[in-house]
């Protein structure tokens, strides 16, 4: 049974209300189509297409796209894996970031067809609600997020960064550019410097993928 | 972003020749830039050539005892590479000054070398812009200048080159390395690739239509101390400013190229046999002719204290 809200409202989860305006907004504008009256039909130009074939999270894929397809827009408009966010569009907000083949990188900023054979993990690979990658659970524990827009490439960004730290990937603020890079704070914060939180949540971010960098003990 | 049509090219000679085939046709390698301009309309190829199945990605020792880096080497594989970090270092530090680890993971050397610049006006379409538009005027001139470049500019373009690893190979004494639809192979040294704008900002390398980089050599080490130094207005994933390329030898003799302030990365020997006698030697010799705008002319003092911390940087 569905709890009233104080104001009398039944609670409706967010993506719901967006999937309800979404189906109200493809009636509309069929009815328009429809009427005779709305205009001469533009003719779908045929775009070029492609074919690609490459595993998200496990299970493979393929698809014909546009090829103007970027990773993003295939991920979610094509595989409905909406984990994983579009926020400039540009490379300069990192809520795009995915893992390709053991590495982070904006899906905005690379084609899809770009990426036949190519191992990709979303943030929907990396843990479920019942069972939380250790950055997930970290996350809810310190509070790492207000609005969780950026959250999931916050995530997927901590897990492709303490990858790199692992395999010795040097950064802008390392001091021994022979010795191993060992991810201090100054490290972490200039390592995850490409993921912005608009809400400024990057303290808790900061203490979340500390606590997961040592086992736990933040 | 205007629709393109796309292949993957098997070979190096098969690449150069698919994009001589087709006007405005464009290799891709990272994307990381290309893909930026091409939704912003600024770039409109209708032809993709994919070149990430050439093979170019592995860093070799040459004969002459120097390194060839494969044109698809990503900027964090080059960065840390353990050759480069021990006998190259101001090239891993310029690297590592650069971007953000999801671009440094996806970006590649040659692609890095061909960036664009990101002058304001360039990337405004509803803007005059001779490099982006020729013939249509420089809004820049008399406009929001302070990025922008304070020497090397002419009165058709005053953008700056952006890039930060292109200044340590040019102390470096790097070498490009191509292919021509025809399949012959050329050399052209790092000095003489990027181009300055005179009347045509457009033209921004030596590369020919359909030319394609193969690799990027290394001569022998220098040996020496390698710093880097990037001023920015943020602390991280920020543009230079200014910044500096130094090698710097015990008897203070050395190499130094500035980045930040020009439309190639800026170096010259008469200034660099002033680097004894310290940071404003080396500078006012750099820096003579430059013609900054109100806006900008911070660089030139900004340019001169960046190189002192790096020569007190180096001694230290």
């Amino acid at each position: 049974m569905l709890e009233q809200t104080p104001g009398g409202h039944l609670p409706i989860r967010r993506r719901e209300l967006l999937l309800a305006s979404a189906s109200s907004a493809v009636v509309a504008s069929a009815a328009v189509e429809a009427a005779p009256a709305a205009g001469p039909a533009a003719p779908a130009a045929a775009v070029p297409t492609a074919q690609v074939t490459f595993s998200v999270n496990g299970q493979s894929h393929t698809l014909t796209l546009d090829t103007r397809t970027t990773l993003l827009d295939a991920l979610r408009e094509h595989l409905h894996l909406t984990g994983t966010k579009k926020g400039c569009d540009h490379g300069q907000c990192g809520a795009c970031t995915v893992i390709v083949d053991g590495r982070r990188i904006n899906a905005c900023l690379t084609l899809a067809v770009m990426h036949p054979g190519a191992q990709v993990t979303t943030i929907e690979g990396l843990g479920t609600p019942e069972h939380l990658h250790p950055l997930q659970a970290a996350f809810v524990r310190h509070d790492a997020y207000q609005c969780g827009y950026c959250t999931p490439g916050q995530i997927c960004s901590a897990a492709g960064m303490l990858a790199e730290v692992q395999q010795g990937i040097p950064s802008h603020v390392t001091g021994d550019l022979t010795a191993r890079p060992m991810l201090s704070l100054d490290e972490l914060r200039e390592r995850m410097s490409g993921n912005i939180c608009r809400c400024g949540a990057y303290s808790n971010i900061a203490e979340a993928i500390t606590e997961v960098a040592t086992g736990g003990a933040a | 972003m205007r629709p393109f049509t796309y292949e993957r090219a098997g070979t190096p000679a098969e690449a150069a020749a698919a994009v001589a085939r087709q006007a405005g046709a464009k290799f891709i390698a990272g994307g990381t830039n290309l893909l930026d301009l091409m939704k912003l309309q600024i770039e409109t190829p209708p032809h993709l050539v994919d070149v990430n199945a050439l093979g170019l990605d592995k860093i070799e020792p040459t004969p002459e005892g120097g390194l060839r880096i494969g044109a698809l080497v990503r900027n964090t594989d080059l960065a840390a590479d353990e050759r480069v970090r021990r006998d190259y270092a101001v090239l891993s530090r310029a690297l590592l000054a650069g971007a953000s680890s999801q671009l440094r993971n996806k970006a590649t050397t040659a692609g890095n070398l061909l960036q664009r610049t990101r002058c304001p006006y360039f990337y405004d379409t509803d803007q005059p812009c001779n490099k982006r538009r020729p013939g249509s005027g420089c809004s820049a001139i008399g406009g929001y200048s302070r990025q922008l470049a304070v020497i090397g500019t002419s009165p058709a373009c005053i953008a700056n080159y952006p890039g930060d690893m292109a200044v340590a190979m040019r102390v470096l004494d790097a070498a490009v390395e191509t292919v021509r639809p025809d399949g012959r192979a050329r050399t052209i040294p790092i000095a003489d690739f990027h181009r300055l704008p005179e009347g045509t900002p457009q033209i921004e390398n030596a590369l020919q239509p359909g030319e394609l980089i193969t690799s990027v050599t290394l001569p022998q080490p220098a040996g020496g101390t390698h710093v880097y130094r990037k001023v920015r207005d943020r602390a991280s994933y920020a543009f230079a400013l200014v910044s500096v390329a130094a090698i710097v030898h015990a008897d203070g003799s050395g190499r130094v190229a500035l980045g930040g302030v020009a439309p190639k990365p800026w170096r010259s020997a008469d200034a660099e046999a002033e680097l004894p006698h310290g940071a404003r030697a080396v500078t006012a010799k750099l820096l003579a002719g430059a013609q900054p705008t109100s806006e900008n002319a911070f660089k030139l003092a900004l340019a001169e204290r960046t190189l002192a911390a790096v020569l007190a940087q180096a001694k230290a």
